[in-house]
């Protein structure tokens, strides 16, 4: 070859020319499979939803069934703000098919986006009461609680998110139609440590939350603790993961956080509202 | 790493083609002779499933990085031929990656890092570095094929044994009863070895597997 393979020149235009080779394959092949990955992303989004519910009806429902299912169960959607307040238009029935792109739609709230842009910043910055007064005046976050109905009975579903160790912890917690006792959980999580951190997606768990309430006898809320086992707290507490101290605290964190508004929520007329119109 | 350039000319599956695929398989098995890619056979092996999908992925790679990279071998500068083969392996890997996500999402989420670090298997630069740059791509084809399954095969025996003793199960078919409803072999006082689901038993298991390979084939022990 006429070429010299070792010049400088030679190996700049190699190299350019590789990377903007690969660079547009890996783009095309990215782009062409999206639709198929986010279709993935969003079933199992809903199958979460249904397992939180905690029935057994709901909890063996798959990926694929998931999709079609959904509306069967969830028969009511709607997004609260900070204050526990329903926004504006946002109360959707399950006649109203899931609209990933309306801004309306409860099922389409990007809670892993909301949490990184709004939540985060603050959670970093303020603690205690300072927390929830910088999370009062922040407009941007979005709450949303999915009605479902099982078996004629009611339960609250309400997605929470928050930081583990490495990445995003999140998961669905079920509340029976009182508004108060945990009928089921689910957790997930991005890039937990296997074996430790990212055992919160196991059962043994979540099953921990079952019949823990969020509101005390005298009517005050009370977040579940999650607590490194053996340590005596009162309830309602469960046993936090040994060696995943990070997540347990992220789990802790934002569960505290985020039941505490649909605790306002429940308070409130329209919450009251919802509770006795079973 | 003994292999001997290919002649030009010769039957596809020569002599010399044919050891390409069985050498991995037994004697110059990546990880049992080698020791490479230990880290994932140690990680994800507890399920046959999982065993299975990333050998199937390691394979791909392998393959498809074994022949990009011989095809390319007289354009690659020399400078920077570490860099090329990682530029290659790594869109490999996303490109599996991207693939598992859209059609098998459920053993894609049970892999999760690990199919990312297959781009870190050090088999895989070991192949391109060691055969690929020097021979033809059909030659590196099967040699990619070779350590591909070579690989597999340990993964899958370790599964295997990890799976039916951990979790009493084989791709998720319960062989020894219910243990939660203690039926079958957990009626009679039968239990799950729990150590059998953490990385430390792989070590165990493939410190057998090598054990009686190399009692099998006495020139494979070193010598003293």
């Amino acid at each position: 070859m006429a070429i010299n393979k070792e010049s400088n020149v030679y190996t700049v235009i190699f190299a350019t020319l590789m990377v903007v080779v690969v660079g547009g394959v890996l783009a095309f092949i990215s782009s062409s499979l999206k639709p198929i990955q986010e279709d993935n992303v969003r079933n199992e989004k809903k199958q979460l939803i249904l397992k939180a519910i905690g029935s057994e009806e709901t909890k063996s429902i798959s990926r694929e069934d998931a999709g079609a299912e959904f509306n069967k169960y969830v028969v009511e959607r709607l997004i609260l703000d900070y204050e526990g307040n329903i926004l504006e238009g946002t109360r959707l029935t399950n006649e109203t098919p899931v609209d990933i792109k309306s801004a309306k739609d409860a099922f389409a709230v990007d809670l892993q986006k909301e949490y990184k842009k709004f939540v985060q910043p603050l959670t970093n910055k303020y603690t205690g009461t300072d927390l929830v007064d910088e999370l009062t005046k922040e407009t941007n976050i979005h709450y949303p609680l999915f009605i479902c109905q099982v078996n004629n009975k009611k339960h609250y579903v309400i997605p929470v998110m928050g930081k583990g160790l490495w990445a995003g912890v999140w998961g669905y917690i079920g509340l029976e139609s009182d508004g108060r006792t945990i009928s089921g959980a689910v957790f997930d999580h991005k890039s937990e440590t296997p074996g430790l951190g990212a055992e919160i997606s196991k059962d043994f768990f979540s099953d921990q939350f079952i019949e823990k309430t969020i509101v005390d006898q005298t009517g005050k809320y009370t977040p579940v603790k999650v607590v490194k086992p053996g340590t005596g707290v009162t309830e309602p507490y469960v046993d936090g993961i040994s060696g995943g101290t990070f997540t347990s605290v992220g789990v802790d964190e934002m569960m505290n956080r985020t039941l505490a508004v649909y605790h306002k929520f429940f308070q409130k007329e329209e919450g009251k509202q919802l509770l006795t119109n079973i | 790493m003994s292999e001997v350039a290919v002649k030009e000319k010769e039957p596809l599956f020569s002599k010399k083609n044919k050891k390409l695929i069985t050498d991995p398989l037994n004697d110059t098995n990546p990880v049992t002779i080698q020791v490479l890619g230990i880290c994932s056979a140690l990680a994800v092996t507890v399920k046959m499933d999982a065993a299975l999908v990333m050998s199937m992925a390691v394979l791909a790679v392998l393959i498809a990085g074994n022949v990009i990279v011989s095809l390319m071998r007289n354009l690659i500068p020399g400078k920077i031929r570490i860099i090329v083969q990682l530029v290659v392996v790594a869109a490999l890997v996303i490109i599996v990656d991207q693939v598992l996500k859209a059609f098998v999402y459920d053993v894609s989420k049970q892999l999760s890092v690990f199919v990312g670090l297959i781009i870190t298997n050090c088999i895989i630069m070991g192949r391109l570095e060691a055969f690929a740059l020097a021979n033809k791509p059909w030659a590196s084809a099967l040699d990619g094929l070779g350590n591909g399954i070579g690989y597999g095969i340990i993964l899958v025996v370790v599964a295997f044994f990890k799976e039916l003793f951990g979790s009493g199960t084989l791709l998720g078919y319960e062989i020894f009863g219910n243990a939660t409803d203690m039926t079958g072999l957990y009626a009679m006082g039968y239990e799950n070895n729990g150590m059998m689901l953490l990385p430390p038993s792989s070590l165990v298991l493939v410190a057998i597997y090598i054990w009686i390979q190399k009692s099998r084939n006495p020139s494979l022990q070193e010598g003293h």
